[in-house]
């Protein structure tokens, strides 16, 4: 017998600290599985954000950095620019790209920054206990929309890739989900490619993957994968935004 | 004779950075500290070197973050406002115990404040500014030749104790030209095996990291960081005196301030006021002996700053208030006239502190 | 034939795995407690298994080995 399915091993072995069924954990994975592919393990620096995945230094076993709230893209392009030999990556969550670290997000992808972003959007900050996020749905109730997002009140949320891709910069802007397995698998290309274009020196790429927060969403882990496909994706639709190779080869 | 040019102050900071081996700079354009940027964006293009600027200053020293855990000889470079901007990523590259090059040009303050010179941002650099507990290393020139030797000097401390340096200049220091040499640039290297290389596969992931959520974990950190600090407090202060050795007033001043005192002190000689000068050239460290000694010797201290008197606590605390201690000072972007400093230093004279 | 190996101590009994398997193959083992205090996902029915890992795909905590 053969071994089809093992951690990859830029994924330490150690337990990972997130709820139970929380899909950090697949996401994680992907990436590494990603570094492993593509052999990039021993060249890779990651920058972990300020949210859930704060702790996401101790769980890649490249060469880590924790940055402060928002500012990874800008931690980023400093290690970047320094070492553009090397394979840099950020991993942040919705309140941590889309909010407090907006600018940086924005214009790293203006300068089309030679980086990997990896962006979960779980419409939540999940850290802190449960507030609303830059992407938490309108209606969504969380702890601090309790009477559920008004959106005259506190504005729309905000959709990354589609804002982003109306800028010049950026190589690579898509959206996955990691409810399903087909998803995953998708998910897994295009975290494949962000990191292949990185290599390839064709500049920032980014995948948003819609993911879920059974815990401060208040359901079960399959509920809450069962709401990303009804509620989350018809407002955050999978799809590229932006490949620009892709646009060049085809003309 | 090392060959003398003659050379802006903010100017001089950038070249010396460049020859103490920075060859990465990440800013945001802000008076009276721009010259930095604009040499940089000149020369890094051209000697293989990353001039980028930033969305903010925020992202900028963010960038800086990056850059010094990557093992690289980086800064940035901005005045008061912006520094407030930076105080968050300070604080992380402190709390990280990476080495990182900061400048401040500083304009008058608080909030917008002005863009004349001023020295009202001593507590932010000395004090902290960030969040928790830390110190930078301040360093205060008060000529051009100072703005390019302790450009280097600062480097080198930064990657020997891991930590800040900030240059705390002035609007006018920055502004003005001065013939320099650069004779006495020494790089001194130092090994940084904690550095994002990238494991190569062949060691145990570094991690650059300021979290640590165990309070003991925490705790013991601070106390090593701390132990690090004690060593630079005890090696690393220094200051010059002049006209000390009979003095009985004492006037301390750093940088365009010490300029203006030392012109009044030697006027005040002239009246046959026995006066010196201590200026503290490291702000953090401050030269806490020398004052405490100096204590022993002069009646008085006066303490000359463009701000609303920052310095004069620390000199309180060095000389353990066996001696009157008076501010001379002016704000806002004003300088005071070597008359008025005199002008103390006879009151002083006269027993009026 | 397919063999499944579970890290059954980093398992938090989320149940992703037992939805995702096609052949309804696992289950979380509510008579048994893991020393995270977990009732852990368990293989229940070996023969079924085609080696898919689907389960493995879901899980969160990567604690499923696929041999085939």
């Amino acid at each position: 017998m053969a071994v089809v399915f093992e951690k990859p091993k830029s994924l330490a072995n150690v337990p990972l600290h997130y709820c139970p069924g929380c899909p950090h954990g697949i996401i994680h994975r992907l990436v590494a599985e990603a570094l492993d592919e593509l052999g990039i393990e021993g060249k890779a620096i990651g920058v972990a954000p300020v949210g859930c995945a704060v702790m996401a230094y101790d769980y890649f076993t490249c060469d880590m950095i924790e940055a402060a709230h928002g500012r990874a893209p800008a931690v980023a392009t400093g290690i970047k620019r320094c070492r553009p030999e090397n394979i840099v990556f950020t991993y942040q969550g919705d309140g941590d790209l889309a909010s407090i670290g907006m600018a940086e997000t924005v214009h790293s992808a203006a300068r089309n920054e030679n980086i990997t972003v990896i962006f979960v959007n779980n419409a939540i900050y999940g850290m802190t206990g449960g507030q609303m996020a830059p992407t938490s749905l309108p209606g969504q109730v969380t702890q601090t929309s309790p009477y559920g997002r008004d959106v005259k009140h506190c504005g729309w949320p905000i959709k990354v890739c589609e804002m982003l891709a109306t800028l010049e910069g950026p190589e690579y802007i898509t959206r996955v989900a990691v409810n399903n397995v087909k998803n995953v698998n998708k998910a897994k290309k295009a975290i494949k490619k962000a990191f292949q274009n990185q290599i390839e020196g064709k500049g920032f790429s980014l995948v948003e993957v819609v993911s879920a927060c059974p815990t401060n969403w208040g359901m079960t882990p399959q509920q809450a994968l069962e709401w990303v496909e009804s509620d989350m994706l018809p407002y955050y639709p999978i799809g590229v935004y932006k490949d620009r190779s892709a646009a060049k080869e085809e003309g | 004779m090392a060959e003398r040019v003659l050379m802006k102050g903010n100017e001089a900071i950038a070249e010396a950075a460049i020859r103490a081996g920075c060859r990465h700079y990440f800013g945001y354009p802000i008076t009276p500290q721009t010259e930095i940027a604009a040499y940089m964006a000149k020369k890094m293009p051209k000697i293989g070197g990353v001039f980028l600027q930033a969305e903010s200053e925020i992202a900028s020293i963010n960038m800086v973050y990056g850059a010094a855990a990557a093992g690289m000889r980086v800064m940035t470079s901005s005045s008061s406002p912006g520094i407030s901007l930076k105080a968050e990523g300070l604080s992380y590259i402190a709390g990280s115990d990476v080495p990182a090059f900061v400048v401040n040009v500083q304009r008058g303050g608080p909030g917008l404040g002005g863009i004349q010179p001023s020295q009202s941002d001593y507590f932010q650099a000395t004090k902290g500014g960030g969040h928790g507990d830390y110190k930078m290393i301040v360093l205060a020139p008060a000529s051009v030749q100072e703005m390019a030797s302790l450009t280097i000097k600062g480097f080198n401390l930064a990657d020997k104790y891991r930590m800040t340096a900030m240059i705390l200049a002035d609007g006018t220091i920055g502004q003005m030209m001065e013939p320099i040499s650069f004779e006495d640039a020494e790089i001194e290297a130092y090994e940084k095996p904690w550095a994002l290389t990238g494991t190569n596969c062949e060691r145990k992931h570094n991690i650059v990291n300021s979290l640590y959520l165990q309070p003991d974990e925490l705790e013991k950190k601070n106390f090593e960081r701390y132990e690090r600090y004690k060593i630079v407090e005890e090696t690393e202060a220094m200051w010059e005196e002049y006209m000390m050795e009979d003095a009985e007033l004492c006037v301390v001043a750093f940088g365009i301030a010490s300029r203006v005192a030392k012109n009044a002190v030697a006027a005040a000689r002239a009246e046959g006021i026995k006066v010196g000068l201590i200026r503290p050239i490291t702000l953090w460290p401050f030269p806490t002996k020398a004052l405490n000694a100096a204590a022993d010797k002069v009646k008085g201290f006066i303490s000359v700053e463009l701000s609303m008197g920052q310095m004069i606590e620390d000199v309180r605390l060095a000389t353990q208030c066996k001696r009157p201690v008076t501010l001379c000072n002016r704000c806002g972007g004003m300088i005071p006239s070597p008359d008025e400093v005199l002008e103390s230093i006879r009151k002083a004279q006269k027993g009026e502190f | 034939m397919a063999k499944l190996t579970f890290q059954t101590d980093l398992c938090k009994g989320c149940g992703l795995c037992v939805n995702a398997c096609p052949k309804g193959c696992l289950t979380i083992a509510a008579d048994t407690i893991n020393k995270k205090g977990y009732s852990p996902a368990v293989m229940a029915q070996p023969d079924k298994c085609i080696g898919c890992a689907f389960c493995a795909t879901m899980c969160p905590d990567c604690i499923i080995t696929v041999e085939k």
